[in-house]
């Protein structure tokens, strides 16, 4: 893509805007897209699905129809708390560390498309670009365990920064395979070679690459469960021992903007997870302004399913300690993604 | 099992052993007013030698049997309790019985060891109580239970073994003047915790143990709360609220003003 | 300085109040190196107001020091003070998530000491509740000590399941956690009509939700790799510490005071068998548990099938004093071995009473156990000795 698809508008229709106002727009709808979508997957996936994976019905009563104004009825609780920082917390440092972690989340969305020509910025490194900003949360993090003044954020900190950083390496050798298939690293041009591919010589339906590149879902599926701190890979906010790790001394509106991170960044690398295997907006035989209307519903579609698998194993596994952890990672997913990496080539070049 | 006749023979038994006491008491009751275990003085009462020692039964006997022929004279005395075997040893023979039980009858698991204050219990609230029957009323002279003792305070422990099933209670009493016995941690490390407890709780020292401090009391308690004369401060405050009124119910200030304070 | 709650409290009460309230010291020899970390009182790992300061190189443990006592109530003192019906109640609170268990042992003392034998209906009954108290508790532990591990779901089944115990338990004594059910010389009433049959279907539940986490905990290979080879006991080590229950037997030593120890209760009447592992991890004394519940469940399938008929109540007089002598019953309790030495002087009342409690025992081990292990290991052992507060501290 061109530096002038910069420019293209956000709507639609062909409307000459000013530059200033396409990025306002552009930044408002990202801005309101982070929290919608971070209660909409800790609603339907953290509370009502747990629940009943869990045999108990989960919030029914705020909101009349099965509790559906719970989260935001907590964000709004979050919002009106006292904030209290430790006496001998670093007071910039503390309040820094959750606009960091934010930060992070925010840039992830920024190339995540959502149709032909709704994206914030279509980069021609998006993947790459995607998977490096991802990790600027470590730093967030670390600024939050330290600054906290407390032994087990301390703890949960140093646990989280070993994890993040060790998982990095099978989610950035996961997708490379894709990318090799792909032949870009742009996320809009993986999404149309996967809208324009074909299955065995079949046309018109598309071919996502989870067909191929199984492993490498699996292993960046892992590696995101990982990166998002989830169980199996929860040992940073272990609950039953560290009480929520790095976290530990935040509340109220702190709190909710790490929550939010946590949230937001998994809606995020589930669209990833869905724009780089299952096809992204692309549905087969729709094409032009179709597919702008219909694109983020179908690339919503694909983020439910795959968040479904993300929380699900969260709540079934117990959590590894940290040096299982770590072998998992450097011992068990790097090799196997380098392998992936080998076949990929090698049927790219027979094929 | 049991039927009409034994429970008439439990009552019987158990109105024999009223009896029995007040029999007891009767034969051996001091003139009013020196009785106070308050005194320094503490009567102690000879219990009535029994006819002949009842004989220990198999298990019991052979056990002991095997500690008499590794402590010899250290064994002062042994009884038995319902076919448990209880012994009391010499002072400086404790931590050998316990290397004793431990090495050659099998013994590799301690049940616990504690400590008995055999003071009786002073009576609660001083004597003008008036009639306070929540707590039981114990016996004024001092006597000690199987297999004797020579002073106030003992030391007794329980071991048992895994693999042969059986085991015993050992008794020693706390020497007056150094008022320790030697400890178990060489033999037993879970006596750690346990002589720490009675140390706590009695006051008797232990020698050889590595590092005594309190364990479930606060760092500056002061004072021994098992020992008989530490009194149950709750009740010496305020007599048993369920007793009587001590508190007039709301709205009946003037008229009723039950007994105490 | 006063203290205004209780008018009547000596005037040094408030002092010794603050002196308590400024216990953060720790008791320990500090050294220099390491970090120092308090599993404290409040915790969500402890089960209670355990506190665990260890000494940390990294992640791995130095040395561990627990400290215990706060919930010390001071029973011992306590029963020298009050009349046997009265220390029924008081004992059920000793390890109160298996109630009637704690109440047998010491009923059982004073019977003996005064010669009386409750109806075999009533021991039969009392083996019952006892078996039932044992179920509900160890599916407690099933669940929960999957939440240790950081597996949520069990725990919730855990309580699930265990509803249908205390509900049966509730039924036949009217209280679900502390029943008070005991009485020297049997029961205080008979069980409700229905209830057998209400046991049969609830054990049949209890069959399945064992199923159910065998599956779902025992089966799931990241909870293998936490709970293998972490917290190992050896036999002997066990044994010295006064380490009892289901947490020797998980170290292979096949010693059930319900089939070796002095007879109590019809256990040996009954046809079951003692479970053991030979690892001594933490794996093992979780599946040894489990097995025991599953064992447990069938106990109680056979008592009712046995139960006989009659009164639940010897005849005793209305004042209970029990004659002088010292006696000494330790039963199998679900935490481990409890035992009573009880001293009467032929009062209404003991003379003393030491209560051997299972927990202080498996607790005191944790120095020893906890030197070189991970911190999350710590929680992973403490989570499967499964020790109750109130046992401990007494």
């Amino acid at each position: 893509m061109t530096a002038a698809s910069l420019l293209l508008p956000v709507m639609p229709v062909a409307v000459d805007l000013p530059w200033g106002l396409i990025v306002a727009i552009k930044t408002a709808v990202v801005l309101a897209i982070i929290p919608a979508g971070a209660l909409i997957l800790g609603y339907v996936f953290l509370l009502k699905m747990m629940s009943h994976m869990q045999s108990r019905l989960g919030p029914m009563d705020p909101g009349g129809f099965h509790g559906w104004f719970q989260l935001i009825g907590d964000g709004i609780k979050f919002i009106q708390k006292e904030d209290i920082i430790p006496a001998q917390a670093d007071r910039r440092v503390f309040a820094a560390a959750p606009v960091v972690v934010l930060i992070s989340t925010f840039l992830l969305y920024i190339v995540v498309p959502a149709g032909p020509r709704l994206v914030v910025a279509d980069l021609d490194t998006g993947v790459f670009y995607a998977l490096a900003v991802s990790s600027l949360s470590v730093i967030g993090i670390l600024m939050a365990g330290w600054a906290s003044a407390n032994k087990y954020a301390l703890l949960g900190a140093l646990r989280a920064a070993a994890q993040l950083i060790a998982y990095e390496l099978p989610l950035v050798l996961a997708v490379v395979g894709v990318i090799i298939q792909a032949g870009t690293m742009s996320l809009q041009g993986i999404v149309y070679f996967q809208q324009n591919g074909s299955i065995f010589g079949f046309d018109g339906i598309g071919f996502p690459l989870i067909l191929t590149q199984f492993l490498g879902f699996l292993i960046f599926l892992i590696a995101a469960q990982a990166e998002l701190t989830q169980t199996p890979f929860d040992m940073p906010v272990a609950e039953s021992e560290l009480v929520a790790g790095f976290m530990v001394e935040y509340t109220g509106f702190r709190f909710l903007f790490f929550f939010m991170g946590e949230f937001g960044t998994a809606f995020a690398f589930a669209g990833i997870a869905s724009t780089l295997f299952l096809g992204g907006w692309s549905v087969p035989w729709v094409d032009g302004t179709l597919a702008d209307i219909l694109g983020p519903f179908v690339l919503f579609a694909k983020i439910m399913l795959v968040s479904f698998l993300i929380f699900w194993v969260r709540f079934t596994y117990p959590r590894f300690r940290e040096d299982q952890l770590q072998a998992i990672a450097w011992k068990y997913l790097i090799p196997l993604s380098l392998v992936n990496i080998l076949a990929t080539g090698i049927f790219k070049v027979v094929l | 099992m049991t039927d009409a006749g034994d429970s008439r023979e439990a009552e019987a038994q158990a109105e024999a052993g009223d009896s029995r006491e007040a029999e007891a008491k009767a034969e051996t009751e001091l003139p009013p007013g020196a009785g106070s275990p308050e005194g320094d003085e503490i009567p102690i009462v000879e219990p009535e030698p029994d006819p002949e020692p009842e004989p220990l039964p198999e298990e019991a006997a052979k056990l002991l049997a095997q500690l008499e022929k590794e402590l010899k004279d250290s064994i002062i005395e042994s009884g038995h309790t319902f076919g448990d075997l209880v012994v009391r040893v010499a002072p400086e023979a404790w931590r050998k019985a316990a290397e004793v039980a431990r090495d050659k009858l099998e013994c590799d698991y301690l049940s616990f060891v504690s400590g008995i204050d055999w003071m009786p219990a002073p009576k609660v609230g001083g004597d003008d109580a008036g009639g306070d029957t929540s707590s039981p009323v114990q016996p004024t002279e001092i006597t000690f239970g199987i297999a004797g003792s020579d002073g106030r305070f003992q030391v007794f422990a329980r071991v048992q073994s895994t693999a042969r099933h059986h085991g015993f209670t050992l008794k020693v009493d706390v020497d007056e003047d150094t008022f320790s016995v030697p400890s178990w941690v060489p033999v037993y490390p879970g006596a750690d915790w346990h002589e720490r407890e009675t140390w706590e709780m009695f006051g008797i020292g232990f020698d050889g143990h590595p590092g005594m401090r309190h364990l479930y009391l606060p760092f500056e308690f002061e004072g021994h709360p098992l020992r008989k004369d530490y009194p149950l401060l709750s009740r010496e405050i305020k007599p048993w609220p369920g007793l009587v009124d001590v508190e007039p119910m709301p709205g009946e200030e003037a008229s009723e003003e039950g007994g105490g304070e | 300085m006063t203290v205004d709650f209780r008018s009547g409290l000596p005037d040094n009460a408030g002092a010794m109040l603050q002196k308590h309230l400024a216990d953060a010291r720790i008791n320990v020899e500090l050294e220099t190196e390491g970090m120092v970390l308090n599993i404290g009182p409040q915790h969500p790992a402890t089960h209670g107001t355990l506190r665990v300061v260890v000494k940390l190189d990294g992640e791995r443990v130095v040395s561990a020091d627990p400290v215990i006592g706060y919930m010390h109530r001071g029973y011992e003192k306590l029963t020298e003070f009050r009349t046997y019906p009265q220390i029924t109640t008081l004992i059920n609170r000793i390890d109160w998530l298996s109630s009637f268990a704690n109440e047998v042992p010491f009923i059982h003392a004073a019977e003996r000491l005064m010669g009386v034998q409750a109806p075999p209906r009533a021991e039969y009954i009392r083996t019952i509740l006892t078996e039932l108290s044992r179920i509900s508790t160890f599916l407690l532990f099933l669940g929960e000590m999957g939440l240790q591990v950081g597996a949520i779901t069990p725990a919730f089944y855990g309580f699930r399941d265990r509803e249908h115990v205390l509900n049966l338990i509730e039924a036949a004594t009217g209280g679900r956690f502390h029943p008070n059910f005991n009485r020297i010389g049997g029961l205080k009433v008979d069980l409700p009509s229905g209830w057998i049959d209400d046991c049969r279907r609830v054990m049949k539940k209890v069959f399945d939700s064992v199923d159910e986490f065998e599956e779902l905990v025992v089966g799931n290979e990241i909870f293998e790799v936490r709970t293998r080879g972490v917290g190992v006991i050896p036999p002997g080590v066990g044994a010295a510490y006064g380490v009892s229950g289901s947490n020797i037997r998980a170290s292979g030593v096949d010693w059930d005071l319900r089939r070796d120890g002095q007879p109590y209760l019809v256990y040996r009447d009954l046809d079951w068998k003692v479970w053991t592992h030979p690892d001594g991890d933490s794996f093992a004394r979780y599946w040894v548990r489990m097995q025991e519940t599953r064992e447990s469940a069938r106990m109680v399938v056979q008592l009712l099938d046995g139960l006989p008929a009659g009164p639940v109540m010897a005849k005793v007089p209305r004042i209970i004093k029990v004659p002088e002598g010292e006696v000494w019953v330790n039963t199998e309790n679900p935490l481990g071995e409890m035992g009573y030495y009880l001293f009467s002087k032929g009062a209404t009342g003991p003379f003393r009473c030491k209560i051997r409690s299972a927990s202080f025992s498996n607790v005191s081990i944790l120095p020893w156990l906890l030197k070189g292990v991970y911190v999350p290991d710590i929680i992973t052992i403490l989570a499967s000795l499964y020790f109750i507060l109130g046992d401990i501290d007494r």
